[in-house]
């Protein structure tokens, strides 16, 4: 159980005492309207826009001169845009996990998450759908390789392909992630639409709201679909990062051929997102003082979260060694000792530290309560989830069947500075975010004050 | 509409304020008694027992969303099939043209899709938003409606609106206040 209720041991509570509706609508609103920011909002910001800076220029290069500026090449031709891909579609799971799965399995705690993990999420998801995108080359002409539009060849997609599987789940993860986010904003944009003095703040939000104002047909309506959207979301979530990994299992190099991967790319995800938005949450609550809203018990849950999923992938890379071999067929045999002991050795030994040992940490009740170790594990997890992608994508291709087509595959300054610039882009959208939009859902912790539960006696 | 002597022409109706969510459904419970239908309640975040106390269920968004997700599944089974039969058959691996287990995947995320953007769509569209101006904007207390404070709004299109008992009415309900609603 990720949040027991046990008589023995009191957990912190969700939202500290003494909070009030006004209390919680003016301390959430305050962060966007009043207009002044924390230093350290300011360097988060001036970095990401100047990585941002980088990653334009890294990408004109591209398109100038095509692919052949990255460290791909036969038989390495999924290098980092592929790695960088993966691991940012999986950042961007938690989110709605978060915020569709553990509403409908009713974890009141997901409350004062859910708004900025969303966001995190759609950020996660644009990050990712950079990449395949330029990994084209020449992404102006993606539109008729990937969508299906009457052009002037007469010529379709394959619908057989997994890569155009990938391009509905993305997108359709993308929209549903963006419908979500924006229907749980519409009541908290009327907040900040009746708060602001200022008269374009004022219609900005307002514009936002649409009129929203608290009608009780409205607000039936509303939570008939958010439960709606949060079951609809709960399978697209799961199969969004099943249908990432068939990109690879539905193919026959050793490594990648394995039934295992839907439901280990789907654990790593969780993984990975949860990872993602500890990083997150630990920073911004210490900024912006939010201690009483992100309380320990929320780290404590979500570490809770990280430790089963890492387990979950710990599983997945030992049933991954077991059938290597298992198999008996020796090139999957070989694959697995290549991983192990081959050029890329000391890879898939950091990853088993970063992704299998780090989070046992975990299991200590001092460690998850602490929001600095559990940073330092969450920061570990990131990492190490990038270098399992790195070690999926590039031990299984650089020595397949035929030891003349084997090769190494070394990443270029194009590489990594793509790759940080999509850091950079990811934290500038989640700092402007957190400046213009209240990072914490206002009308949901409402939900949560005290003085929302129903006194019985004279009704009923 | 029975108006008193000295209502002003076209009041829009009249408006209760309430401190708790308690009160709110307690006065939303005797209004619906009382006999008026045209009855709404305002709160800062969803209370169930204020839309079953006005008498309030639309179970018409269920049958959108089904809609919705009926109307992506064929058009993701209609495209694929359509696609890889008529317009651009193509031998793959010897597989034959219906090769219908490949097309799941895109026919399942069209559905989702669909059945999300209906969701949405149907959910502005039946609470007839987007509205930048209504009436109950025009009381200047309504802006804690997003806030901390709870409002009773009886319409006066309401069969038995009656200005002076109505507001006699909501009175006596322990509203903190009662405000006339200009159109």
């Amino acid at each position: 159980m990720i949040d027991p209720k046990p008589a023995s041991y009191r957990p912190a509570p969700l939202i500290e005492p003494g909070h009030t509706f006004g209390t919680i609508t003016d301390k959430i609103s305050a962060v966007v309207l009043s207009g002044r920011q924390p230093l350290s909002w300011i360097i988060v910001v001036s970095i990401g826009f100047m990585l941002v800076g980088m990653l334009g220029m890294a990408v004109t290069y591209l398109l100038v001169k095509g692919t052949g500026i990255w460290g791909i090449n036969i038989p390495v031709g999924w290098g980092f845009a592929i790695i960088n891909f993966v691991w940012w579609i999986g950042i961007g799971h938690a989110g709605t996990l978060i915020s569709a799965i553990l509403l409908l399995l009713k974890q009141g705690w997901r409350t004062s998450i859910n708004r900025f993990a969303e966001g995190m999420t759609i950020f996660a998801v644009m990050c990712a759908g950079l990449f395949p995108l330029i990994h084209t080359g020449r992404p102006w002409l993606a539109a008729y390789w990937l969508f299906p539009y009457p052009n002037s060849m007469s010529i379709w997609p394959q619908f057989r392909s997994p890569l155009i599987w990938d391009v509905f789940a993305v997108s359709t993860y993308f929209t549903v992630s963006l419908l979500f986010w924006y229907v749980g904003l519409i009541p908290d944009m009327a907040t900040l639409r009746d708060k602001a003095r200022s008269v374009w703040v004022k219609r900005a939000y307002g514009f936002l709201a649409l009129g929203w104002r608290g009608s009780a047909r409205h607000w039936q309506r509303y939570e008939h679909i958010y439960l709606l959207l949060a079951g609809l979301s709960t399978p697209l979530v799961l199969s969004v990062h099943t249908v990432v990994s068939f990109d690879f299992a539905i193919g026959i190099v050793p490594g990648w051929h394995a039934t295992i991967f839907p439901p280990y790319f789907v654990a790593g995800a969780i993984y990975a997102g949860f990872a993602m938005v500890l990083t997150l949450a630990i920073p911004l609550r210490k900024i912006y003082g939010l201690e009483d809203f992100i309380t320990i018990r929320h780290l404590e849950n979500m570490g809770k979260v990280t430790l089963l999923t890492g387990m979950i992938v710990g599983y997945g890379y030992m049933s991954e060694a077991f059938f290597g071999f298992y198999s008996a067929n020796k090139y999957e045999g070989f694959m697995i000792l290549n991983r192990m002991f081959g050029p890329y050795w000391f890879i898939y030994w950091i990853l088993i530290f970063c992704n299998i040992i780090t989070p046992q940490w975990l299991w200590i009740r001092r460690v998850r309560t602490s929001p600095l170790g559990l940073f330092l594990v969450a920061m570990v997890v990131n990492v190490g989830m990038w270098l399992e992608r790195f070690v999926i994508v590039v031990t299984s291709l650089h020595r397949d069947f035929l030891p003349s087509s084997w090769g190494m595959y070394y990443p270029t300054i194009w590489d990594w500075m793509t790759f940080v610039g999509t850091i950079g882009m990811f934290l500038m959208l989640f700092f402007l975010f957190v400046r213009l939009l209240p990072m914490i859902s206002i009308f949901e912790m409402r939900t949560m004050a005290p003085e929302a539960r129903l006194q019985k006696g004279e009704s009923h | 509409m029975a108006y008193g002597a000295d209502t002003p022409p076209g009041v829009y109706g009249l408006m209760a304020e309430f401190e708790t969510p308690t009160a709110l459904v307690e006065a939303a419970k005797k209004t619906y008694a009382a006999g008026y239908r045209k009855i709404d309640t305002f709160s800062p975040y969803p209370i169930e027992e204020a839309w079953e106390a006005i008498g309030h269920h639309d179970r018409r968004m269920s049958l959108v969303v089904l809609g919705g997700g009926l109307a992506g599944l064929l058009t993701g089974v209609g495209l694929q099939e359509w696609v890889h039969q008529l317009a651009y058959p193509i031998n793959v691996a010897g597989k034959p043209l219906n090769s219908w287990p490949q097309f799941v995947p895109v026919a399942f995320e069209l559905t989702i899709l669909f059945a999300a953007l209906a969701a949405v769509i149907g959910m502005v569209v039946l609470n007839g938003l987007p509205m930048p101006y209504h009436p109950v904007f025009n009381v200047p207390r309504f802006e804690h409606a997003s806030r901390d404070r709870f409002f009773l709004l009886v319409e006066a299109v309401d069969p038995q609106f009656d200005r002076r008992a109505t507001l006699d009415f909501l009175k006596e309900l322990n509203a903190a206040e009662v405000n006339e609603v200009e159109p």
